[in-house]
């Protein structure tokens, strides 16, 4: 997979992204004015009381919406619409029921036009990375939760994106399910050299998972604040520093 | 360990016969259905019910296999199988490539669905006389008649079954980058297909339905017209004989189906 890795980047500018929904007839500014800057390789967790639109921001870089103004500018250049560089992990894993595995993790590549043999190459080993290669021709409703979101995250990684946008995606696992998908993600990440973009409303994950963590605001008034988490890597979660920081970024949200 | 006397009670089922429960399966769901055919023998039999208007079970079976060795309802058989096949293959190729334009795109469907819906609530053997005005006494009305009636099933399911499938699925597509056709192709056929056989298995019983009423009303071949043509001649036990052959017809028609089902969509679960 050398050949790509030398050219990509992967970097994303937010300028001026603001976003409004009409609701019962008045409008509800959901994003204003957004400026941020995420280098080539960075994991961004986004993080946010409910309504605050952490997922309205990641389906804009998703572009599966569109911002009223601003732009998003993807390694230096203004983007709009889905893309190539970018692949979305969604909270539900959201497979196609008729599809086995592999072809499941195929499918994101089969439909940009890859031939059946490169894209079910290339499926097996990102099948093998999030370790379900007993499972290549199991059909979705015979998957557990986490196995079938870890096809998910193989789908995404398949088509080998510069970017890789994640929507709560360990929001509907169990708790214990949770954390080993979290471990396994920060080790993906690590091998890959993506930027990751990562919404969760869960403040441990963020703290786990990101460099830096963007805080955006209930009140529509007041800034979005952006947190270093300078840990180091692989992080342990009883780590003095860790609990420290989770502990921090909870008196953001006022809980202490 | 304690979990190891967990697997004691599934140890002990083994060891009981393995034909047990698959007799026990056969037995509710056929049980009824077999209690039902004893009681009309016995009643028939025994004078409980009358024997000339139901014949026993006996009577009925040795006059259709006299009938069919005679050579008598060979010729039926096939005309009603062309009549309805020839129905339900051209409702099946208009209603389910309509069933898809209308469901995908909506301005076809808001153009179409008034009219669909009037079309639909006018009962195809009142428009019968209309049809045998237009195109003769002929095969044509008939198969007409058997085709409007079946059009209705699998074009509904068919809308309903596009209309249905997952957003989240057709966005997860779009979010990779898969052009409107391909997203119809690789992602809501397959998803409709489930749908689309509830249709073809609706659309073939109604065929046969509509085969019977048509072949009653205005043939002299047929099955439906052996079934009439046999009460009139006080034939009763052939009457039996036709009516068991045509349910016969709609069971191997729906078996047919859900075989072809079970091919297409090993994916799902098909709960018949």
């Amino acid at each position: 997979m050398s050949e790509i890795t030398e050219s990509r980047r992967g970097e994303v500018a937010l300028r001026g992204l603001s976003k409004s929904f009409a609701l019962n007839g008045q409008r509800l500014n959901v994003l204003r004015d957004i400026n941020l800057d995420v280098a080539g390789g960075e994991a961004l967790a986004i993080v946010g009381p409910s309504g605050c639109g952490k997922t309205t921001l990641l389906r804009i870089l998703a572009g599966l919406e569109v911002p009223e103004s601003g732009e998003v500018r993807i390694d230096g250049a203004p983007t709009s619409g889905v893309g190539r560089e970018r692949a979305i992990i969604f909270q539900e894993p959201r497979l196609l029921p008729w599809l086995t595995v592999l072809q499941n993790v195929a499918f994101g590549q089969s439909v940009r036009g890859a031939s059946q043999e490169k894209s079910e190459a290339r499926a097996r080993h990102y099948i093998e990375l999030v370790g379900l290669s007993g499972f290549i021709n199991a059909f979705p409703r015979q998957l557990s939760g986490g196995m079938a979101q870890r096809v998910g995250i193989a789908r995404a990684l398949t088509v080998q994106p510069e970017i890789l946008l994640l929507d709560e995606p360990f929001g509907a696992l169990d708790a214990m399910t949770k954390l080993t998908m979290q471990e396994e993600l920060a080790r993906i990440w690590a091998e890959e050299k993506v930027t990751m973009l990562l919404v969760t409303h869960d403040l441990e994950e963020a703290a786990f998972l990101a460099d830096r963590v963007l805080v955006l605001p209930l009140e529509k008034g007041a800034q979005p604040r952006v947190i270093n988490i300078d840990l180091p890597r692989p992080r342990a979660r009883s780590s003095a520093k860790f609990v420290a920081l989770r502990s921090r970024l909870m008196a953001e949200f006022g809980l202490h | 360990m304690s979990i190891q006397s967990l697997d004691l009670p599934q140890a002990r089922a083994l060891n009981l016969p393995r034909a047990y429960p698959a007799l026990r399966s056969i037995a509710s769901r056929y049980g009824l259905l077999a209690g039902f055919l004893a009681l009309w023998q016995v009643a028939a039999t025994t004078g409980l019910v009358n024997p000339t208007v139901f014949p026993p079970l006996d009577t009925i079976a040795s006059a259709l296999i006299e009938a069919l060795a005679k050579g008598r309802l060979w010729g039926d058989i096939a005309i009603s199988l062309q009549r309805s096949g020839i129905a339900f293959a051209a409702a099946v190729s208009l209603g389910v490539p309509l069933g898809l334009l209308m469901g995908q795109i909506r301005p076809i469907e808001r153009a179409l669905d008034p009219i669909l819906q009037f079309f639909r609530q006018t009962s195809a053997l009142a428009l019968y006389p209309v049809f045998i005005l237009l195109l003769g006494l002929g095969e044509t009305s008939k198969v007409f008649v058997i085709f409007w009636a079946t059009l209705f099933p699998i074009l509904l399911a068919t809308i309903g079954g596009v209309k249905e499938v997952d957003r989240k699925l057709i966005e997860m597509a779009h979010a990779f980058g898969a052009a409107r056709i391909v997203i119809f192709t690789r992602v809501v056929l397959p998803a409709a297909v489930p749908a689309i056989f509830v249709g073809l298995r609706l659309s073939a019983t109604t065929a046969l339905l509509l085969l019977i009423a048509a072949e009653m009303i205005g043939a002299n071949s047929g099955l439906g017209f052996q079934v009439m043509n046999a009460q009139y001649n006080f034939e009763i036990p052939l009457m039996f004989a036709a009516i068991f052959l045509l349910a016969f017809l709609g069971l191997a028609a729906n078996a047919l189906l859900i075989a072809a089902q079970r091919r297409l969509c090993r994916w799902s679960d098909i709960n018949a």
